[in-house]
């Protein structure tokens, strides 16, 4: 009886941090997607290829030079400025439009990036010749954390402090959270908006192509079709955190991937991950309509 | 021959599917992006009572009426949640519904249902149904959108607060087009059952969903005329660029790009434009 029982902590303990890690994955992805939610009223389901394309680009990377954090760096800020390319492409153009039309654009770039992915890199995806960070922790209790796995928590700690640090203390950080407040406003008071933009589709694309990397990591595995579970997913976690709250996005983020965890084994037979994810989502809007952290 | 009349039976059913988003999306403003939800519903619906045994044309109301139920739940949310809430809400439908088909073993779960037998209307048969169907919608539609109720309606679309305040009962109204939208749904879906003689959980998800607003938006939302021409060619569009095979999807969603970026008021759109220009030469 006692042993069983201590198979049930570890099993609990197990899914829990599994969700804290898949949880990260989803929080550095969505994180950029908020932050052009909040500012351009968009939703950037493009976001995602950028995903796809960091994953691509860092284990590319890494298998020609052999150098895991150069790709990693690399990764981040080429996909960055594919990041600003998209919005002044894609977005500048359609600001004036109603939402809707963005959004098809933005799924049309994300489904033709998949097929331009598939037809360059293959169809069957692509794996690390060398997989870094293979080995593993043992923690007390016979518990093992993989390297990949506390890196993921890890990076996402700290990117995710930078960030706050960054949007506190800076004036950069000023300026961006001026314009989420009021655009027309902030460019009174001497903000350059257009640099605001482009500052926060790189940023945004940074992080959501460090996710890729980070992904490609703990599968050993990129594919055409990686980003395609996050493309929706992410929508999910930003509405479910309120729509442009940083905060409730890292909340949200951690919640799904907590509760993906726990009810893939408890409630696996009745719903798939994804219906896990958007019957939460579904709930928790009825109840509160502005999301978890929104503003009414 | 045949193969003709395959592909006009399927556009007849994408029109109609498309003509019924566009009573919500077009028509109400409610954007969707989850209607293929509804199609299933029907589809499941026709299929099911199809193999125990009932004639194709009863199974039709009772697939459009269990969608529009559904649509009515959907409808009843879309009351409490708005706009891009409202869009993502929408998304969550379908992934519960294709996540609960999936885990059903009395619906086929991942596998679907096949062996559906051939309608007793024979193939041309039943290409005139699909064609009548989709057309009476659109009639429909049109009267619809010609009377007060059309008024009422872009009134909603335009600015909900403001309907509100002129007295207009919003939630009545949305609901209405909820119903009748998802029953058009559910309908389309029962005709798609009996055409393709499967259904399965990857026919009715959120890429088909997207699929059917592309549709609505490149015809030029709320425009009958402009979605029927649109689901019509969108729905062939990738057997037609069949040449280019391995690049079918991509062509298709890079036309689908510029056509958001350079015309995203639609055909009905470029239509009205180009009419204009003409009547100034005149």
């Amino acid at each position: 009886m006692v042993q069983i029982t201590m198979v049930d902590h570890m099993l609990y303990f197990e899914l829990f941090f599994q969700g804290i890690v898949q949880g990260s994955i989803y929080a550095l992805i969505a994180l950029g997607l908020t932050l052009v939610y909040g500012l351009l009223r968009i939703l950037h389901v493009a976001h995602a290829a950028l995903f796809t394309l960091g994953g691509y680009v860092g284990v590319l990377l890494t298998n020609a030079t052999g150098n895991f954090p150069m790709a990693m760096l690399a990764s981040m800020l080429l996909v960055g400025l594919v990041g600003m390319a998209v919005y002044k492409i894609v977005y500048e153009p359609l600001l004036g439009k109603p939402p809707f039309i963005a959004l098809i654009a933005s799924i049309a770039l994300f489904i033709a990036s998949e097929e331009v992915f598939r037809i360059i890199f293959g169809p069957y995806g692509q794996s690390y010749i060398n997989p870094p960070l293979q080995g593993y922790f043992e923690l007390p209790g016979g518990f093992f954390l993989k390297y990949a796995e506390a890196l993921v928590i890890g990076l996402s700690v700290v990117m995710l402090t930078f960030l706050g640090w960054l949007s506190g203390n800076t004036r950069t950080g000023i300026s961006w959270r001026a314009t989420v407040k009021d655009p027309s406003m902030a460019q009174a008071f001497g903000v350059n908006i257009q640099k605001v933009r482009y500052m926060n589709f790189f940023v945004g694309s940074a992080l959501a192509g460090a996710a890729g990397v980070l992904v490609a990591l703990l599968n050993n595995l990129v594919e055409p079709s990686m980003g395609s579970v996050p493309s929706y997913k992410a929508l999910a976690i930003i509405v479910l955190g309120g729509l442009g709250s940083v905060r409730g996005t890292l909340l949200a983020a951690m919640a799904i991937g907590i509760i993906e965890s726990f009810g893939t084994i408890y409630l696996g037979q009745y719903l798939d991950r994804d219906a896990l994810a958007f019957a939460f989502l579904i709930v928790v809007l009825m109840v509160r309509p502005q999301g978890l952290l929104g503003a009414k | 021959m045949a193969y003709e009349i395959t592909l006009t039976t399927s556009m007849a059913i994408m029109v109609l599917f498309a003509l019924s988003l566009n009573f919500i999306t077009g028509f109400c403003g409610q954007i969707s992006l989850g209607h293929a939800a509804f199609m299933g519903v029907g589809a499941y619906t026709t299929a099911m009572m199809i193999k125990a045994g009932t004639p194709m044309l009863a199974t039709l109301p009772v697939a459009g009426l269990l969608a529009g139920l559904l649509g009515f739940v959907v409808g009843l949310a879309s009351l409490r949640v708005r706009e891009d809430f409202l869009a993502i809400t929408t998304m969550g439908v379908v992934f519960l519904f294709v996540g609960i088909v999936r885990q059903q073993d009395a619906l086929g779960g991942a596998v679907g249902i096949s062996g559906i037998p051939a309608s007793s209307l024979g193939r041309v048969g039943f290409m005139v149904l699909c064609i009548v169907l989709a057309a009476g919608f659109a009639v429909f539609s049109t009267v619809i959108k010609r009377s007060w109720m059309g008024y009422v309606y872009e009134s909603i679309a335009d600015n909900e607060d403001v309907a509100r305040v002129l007295g207009i009962d919003v939630a009545r109204y949305k609901l209405f087009a909820f119903v009748i939208g998802t029953f058009g749904a559910g309908i389309a879906g029962g005709l798609y059952a009996q055409h393709f003689r499967y259904v399965g959980p990857g026919s009715f998800g959120f890429v088909e969903s997207i699929s059917v607003l592309a549709m609505v938006i490149v015809g030029g939302i709320g425009s009958v005329p402009g979605v029927v021409v649109a689901a019509a060619v969108l729905s062939v569009l990738p057997q037609w660029i069949q040449f280019v095979d391995n690049y079918k999807i991509l062509v298709y969603s890079v036309l689908l790009f510029t056509m958001m970026r350079f015309a995203p008021d639609g055909f009905a759109g470029i239509v009205s434009r180009v009419w204009n220009r003409m009547e100034r030469k005149l």
